[in-house]
């Protein structure tokens, strides 16, 4: 069993990255070519479609969020719901650290969402679940000098 | 409380950020980053200090440009700086852009490493997490080597801050999956696991993790976490929605924190403690129980983290199989799921059932939702999904719904996407073989698929149809029929006019008295066909053709007149003209009875491995848990390990370990071991794999094969003269009488030899030398062969094999001389007498010195004889493995080597490798079933060396770790070398 996240990207619908974090060491022409076929993968598919789709090895575990697409990349044995859910916990910290996030927050404050990210999700693996320890965290960070 | 603002903090950086963003073209955007990489050039070379925060504004400015996709190559010293600040916001960009940009940069790291480390103690715990942080996201091995001994005291330190033992627990974690050796838990193992009770829920979520990770690779020394876990899930799953709190997530309390319980105690078997047991068993009922509860939310997050828990105890209960009132409710569960609105329940679902089918206990109650699946199969819109219910539907097939199931496979294949069309006829066809009780339906089948999806048709799939037809003689008659009318049809996929072609061939007569199938009209039909095929089937045709004229003398005047035409005698292929010369002057010169004698109809293939089950093995590659293999063989590796089943690797292996053959298996003959000595399919030809196998046993099939293949069989004789050149150097150096050095290639040459014994040892543009060999106790016999590869004599041809050093006393090699001339396309023989007297590590050298037109050959190359030739193999259960491996114990007896894998990991070419060494490869040893583990003996003949050798592969970084121990450490060390070549 390897309950490890490989990547985690988000992407909105033309393709532009807002976020990649890495578990896994890639070359950078490696996770230029991930971050495509991960962005051919997902818009193609419809809301009729499951949440999860094979890629390569492992499958991608994604939700979108108005023109953002939100994918987490797993083993084929992991927990889909898990890491589904994973998704949209950390999707309602931003929202309620940015106050109604959008996309233009993920630009502008791209060094805080690393922050979030870390917070969340550390070497691959959830670190912490629970909004309220988390949000009381980013906003005591947020705080200092 | 306010919201984070644009760029809050730094306005440069948002003013950067947008007018970045209002560019108009890529080459504007080029141009503004242009103007910033200057500006900010300047700024750091400038003469002026820059503070804190012009520093922090830039390097976050660099970062940003980085994400954008352009290459940094400065500010690295800038954000090395940053590290040292003692504000959060500018060490959190430092770190950031380190973790982001920094690889193990060499000259950086010890810097960096620094910082680090001053963090890691200054006792502030936002300081702490960014430093581990840092880590976890790098994770090179120069952290480990700084930090794995550190982290573990902070893991459990008691006055450690719970936000600083979740990052350490997966700081951790990280260094273990990059540094496995370096990271040593030993005294805080038992505190570790402790972690599993803090009172902190996301202590305990961080640090399952990596308790999980720990237990996989030692499960013995973690089994603790066992009891700890099921307590701490029974607690969980017995709280009210609301008792979590923060841990409460849409009314469920904890579901990351449960699935990862349930997902740890994967890794091992049902506790064997009663009252653990039984209080798992409650938690298992009780997630089962909630499923059949009213929502507490209409809300798919509510549903979706409570079904996460439920999948997860199903395949805890899976692993287990244990306990069939479970598997039978979960099945149901999961039957409910099959209908559910939601896609995703539904793919999950048809997922889960696929492992469910695999068991005993439950496959009877998976088979009752066939109807849904069909359905599912049908009407779907997203293929992924239609793609679980087929890969169910193959899961769930027996002999009493193969039929059903095969036809609804195959009506699916008419529309099926081509993604997985392949695959499709892979197992229809596996499953028409393996469930076919009359065998007119196994042959309708694959005809079927033929006409269906012929394009998907692989070589493997028509070669077994004829195998089959060839070996059960009540089916040749409808298999001729049948075959027959497909043929009528007026465009037929050119698979079928093999099959046709090779079928009616062997088998026409049994359909002639017919007048509509009269002999000519067979004929006719075929070679309706012949022009719109490719050379390989037409080759094939013509094979069929001359065994009409044998089985219908009366075609022999129409056949002779096609075979005499300029299209067949003069044809430009030449493989096709020379079976028409050839069959031409066979059919005219032969006698009745030699022509009978040699076209006699096909002996029985042995039984072997369905050639179709491994191609589907392949294609599933990685990830995909094929089922069936597992079927008959559950459990039988999995026991120890726990969790190992999910594994494709692993099904494969216990696919081929099984050593019980299987009454349902009998047809694929999967589990019984290939034959002894079969040949090993040339390459090349297409008819190979059907022809070849039939062995020494079938004297007449030989003949047969004969003029199919000799051309191709046979090494081609025309390229002497061109390479005389290749040797030009030698004949301006004066003829020298000392052996060269070895080759350059000598060690390569060598290495190939380590896990075989016979084979091409070397080969340039005259000389091909080849070697058998074989080793007995501590002696061993090499045959040589020189092979002179041109049309000219070799003159002067010597051969001395020589023992440098030390070996001269560790090795005994007697020969005798060879004959001094070899004729071109001559090869001669030699034999080599070893002897092993004590353990060596160099190599003999053997010399070869010849003239090749005037000039003088001389090359010197390393005979490969190594150590682990004189193994023999030791069996022996887990707890001696493991008693002896601790024996060996002090240092020096131990060589471990850790290296990147050269070759391909897949598991059957590593296990064939652990065997060609001569150790006993054994099974069910290691606890994590990815590892290999071996054991063997050394004879030599002062003393016996005992060696024990695990291999652990990692797949996902491309990795191995070996490691030997051995009675004698010199002997360690060799075969360490030598083995660490290998994988």
């Amino acid at each position: 069993i390897i309950w490890l996240i490989r990547f985690i990207l988000i992407q909105n619908r033309a393709g532009k990255t807002r976020l990649a974090k890495w578990y896994m060491q890639f070359d950078d022409d490696e996770k230029q070519k991930l971050i495509e076929e991960v962005h051919a993968v997902v818009t193609v598919r419809d809301a009729k479609h499951t949440n999860f789709v094979e890629f390569r090895n492992f499958k991608i575990i994604y939700r979108r969020y108005a023109g953002l697409y939100f994918c987490i990349c797993v083993d084929v044995t992991d927990n889909n719901l898990a890491y589904l859910e994973g998704i949209h916990n950390f999707v309602e910290v931003l929202n309620e650290y940015f106050h109604n996030v959008c996309e233009l927050d993920l630009v502008f404050n791209f060094y805080k969402v690393y922050t979030v990210v870390d917070e969340m999700f550390l070497a691959g693996e959830i670190r912490e679940t629970s909004q309220t320890k988390v949000l009381k965290q980013l906003l005591m960070l947020q705080s200092l000098e | 409380m306010p919201a984070v603002s644009k760029g809050d903090g730094m306005r440069g950086l948002a003013v950067f950020i947008s007018d970045i963003r209002n560019c108009k073209s890529k080459e504007a955007e080029i141009k503004r980053i242009n103007k910033e990489l200057a500006n900010i050039r300047s700024k750091f070379k400038g003469d002026k200090a820059l503070d804190g925060y012009s520093k922090k504004k830039y390097v976050c400015k660099l970062l940003f440009i980085f994400l954008l996709g352009h290459d940094i190559d400065f500010g690295h010293m800038e954000a090395v700086n940053l590290l040292s600040s003692n504000k959060y916001t500018e060490k959190q960009i430092g770190y950031l852009f380190i973790s982001v940009l920094v690889n193990s940069n060499s000259e950086l790291i010890r810097l960096i490493n620094n910082a680090i480390k001053n963090d890691l103690s200054s006792r502030n715990p936002t300081f702490m997490c960014l430093a581990l942080h840092c880590i976890a996201n790098v994770g090179s091995r120069e952290m480990a080597e700084a930090f794995a001994s550190e982290i573990p005291r902070i893991l459990v330190a008691g006055d450690t801050m719970d936000s600083v033992k979740q990052s350490a627990a997966l700081c951790l974690l990280r260094l273990y999956k990059t540094s496995p050796d370096l990271v040593l838990m030993g005294e805080w193992t038992s505190r570790v696991v402790h972690l599993l009770n803090d009172q902190h829920m996301g202590v305990v979520t961080a640090a399952i993790s990596l308790i999980t990770c720990l237990s996989q690779k030692n499960p013995d020394e973690f089994k603790t976490c066992v009891s700890l876990a099921v307590s701490r899930l029974s607690r969980i799953v017995s709280s009210a929605s609301t008792d979590l709190q923060d841990y409460t997530y849409y009314f469920v309390p904890a579901p990351w924190l449960s699935c990862k319980l349930l997902r740890l105690l994967q890794c091992y078997p049902p506790p064997e403690d009663g009252a653990v047991k039984g209080r798992l068993v409650e938690c298992l009922e009780t997630i089962l129980n909630k499923a059949q509860e009213p929502p507490k939310s209409k809300k798919v997050q509510h549903s979706n983290a409570k079904n996460a828990i439920l999948f997860e105890a199903i395949s805890l209960i899976i692993h287990y199989d244990s306990e069939p009132n479970l598997l039978v409710r979960a099945c149901n569960q999961l039957g409910q799921f099959l209908q559910h609105r939601e896609t995703n329940l539904r793919y999950l679902a048809l997922e889960s059932m696929c492992t469910l089918a695999s068991s005993e206990f439950s496959h009877e109650a998976v088979k009752t939702h066939i109807e849904t699946v069909i359905n599912a199969l049908k009407t779907e819109r997203d293929v992924s999904v239609r793609q679980r219910a087929a890969d169910l539907l193959y899961a769930m097939c027996d002999r009493s719904n193969a039929k059903q199931i095969v036809a609804e496979m195959l009506s699916y294949l008419e529309t099926a996407d081509y993604s997985i069309r392949e695959e499709m006829v892979l197992k229809v066809a596996i499953l028409a073989e393996k469930y076919a009780v009359d065998y007119s339906w196994y042959v309708d089948t694959i005809l079927n698929l033929i006409r269906i999806a012929g394009d998907y048709v692989s070589e493997e799939v028509w070669y077994r149809v004829i195998q089959i037809v060839i070996n059960r003689d009540d089916v040749q008659g409808y298999a001729a029929k049948t075959v027959f009318e497909a043929l009528q049809a007026p465009a037929c996929h050119e698979n079928m006019v093999k099959v046709g072609g090779y079928i009616l061939g062997e088998f026409g007569n049994l359909i002639a008295g017919d007048p509509r199938s009269s002999p000519l009209v067979q004929f006719n039909l075929l070679h309706s066909k012949f022009h719109l095929c490719s050379v390989p089937t037409r080759a094939l045709l013509l094979s069929a053709y001359i065994k009409f004229i044998n089985l219908f003398p009366e075609t022999k005047a129409t056949i002779q007149e096609v075979l005499r035409c300029d299209s067949q005698i003069r044809n430009s292929d030449v493989e096709l003209q020379q079976r028409a010369v050839e069959y031409l002057k066979l059919s005219s010169i032969a006698s009745t009875d030699v022509l009978a004698t040699v076209l006699e109809e096909m002996p029985p293939f042995p039984e072997r491995e369905s050639s179709i089950l491994a191609k589907l093995k392949k294609k599933k590659g990685p990830g995909a848990v094929s089922v069936t293999e597992l079927e008959d063989n559950k459990r039988e590796g999995g026991e120890l390990n726990g969790g190992g089943d999910r594994g494709p690797d692993t099904a494969a292996m216990a696919a081929s370990n099984a050593s019980t053959p299987s009454p349902s298996a009998d047809l694929l003959g999967i589990r019984s071991a290939a034959p002894v000595g079969a040949p090993p399919a040339s390459t090349g030809s297409l008819l190979v794999d059907v022809f070849s196998e039939a062995g020494p046993a079938a004297p007449s099939a030989a003949v047969n094969d004969d003029g199919f293949l000799r051309d191709l069989e046979q090494p081609t004789e025309t390229s002497d003269s061109l390479l005389v050149e290749g040797s030009g150097d030698s004949d301006s150096a004066p003829p020298s009488e000392d052996p060269a050095p070895p080759l350059s290639e000598a060690d390569e040459l060598l290495n190939k030899f380590v896990c075989k014994n016979n084979g091409v040892l070397f080969e340039n543009q005259l000389l091909q030398i080849g070697i058998k060999s074989e080793y007995r106790q501590n002696l061993g016999r090499m045959y040589l062969f020189y092979g002179n590869k041109t049309s000219v004599q070799f003159a002067s041809f010597t051969t001395t094999v020589s023992c440098p050093g030390d070996l001269q006393s560790q090795l005994n090699v007697q020969t005798k001389p060879v004959e001094p001339l070899v004729e071109g396309g001559a090869q001669i023989q030699q034999v080599l007498n070893i002897e092993c007297l004590t353990d060596f590590s160099d190599a003999p050298l053997l010399n070869i010195k010849f003239r090749y037109g005037g000039a003088l050959q001389n090359l010197t190359l390393k005979l490969p004889v190594t150590i682990n030739k004189f193994f023999q193999p030791t069996e022996m259960s887990s707890h001696d493995f493991f008693q002896r491996w601790k024996q060996l114990s002090q240092p020096q007896q131990e060589a471990q080597k850790i290296f990147k894998a050269n070759h391909s990991m897949d598991t059957e070419v590593l296990k064939a490798k652990l065997l060609g060494l001569g150790t006993a490869l054994l099974d069910n040893v290691d606890p994590n079933p990815e590892n290999y583990v071996c054991a063997g003996v050394i004879q030599t003949k002062s003393q016996q060396v005992g060696c024990l050798l695990r291999l652990e592969p990692n797949a996902q970084a491309q990795m191995y770790r070996l490691t030997l121990r051995c009675s004698k450490d010199s002997v360690s060390r060799r075969l360490c070398e030598l083995l660490a070549q290998q994988f």
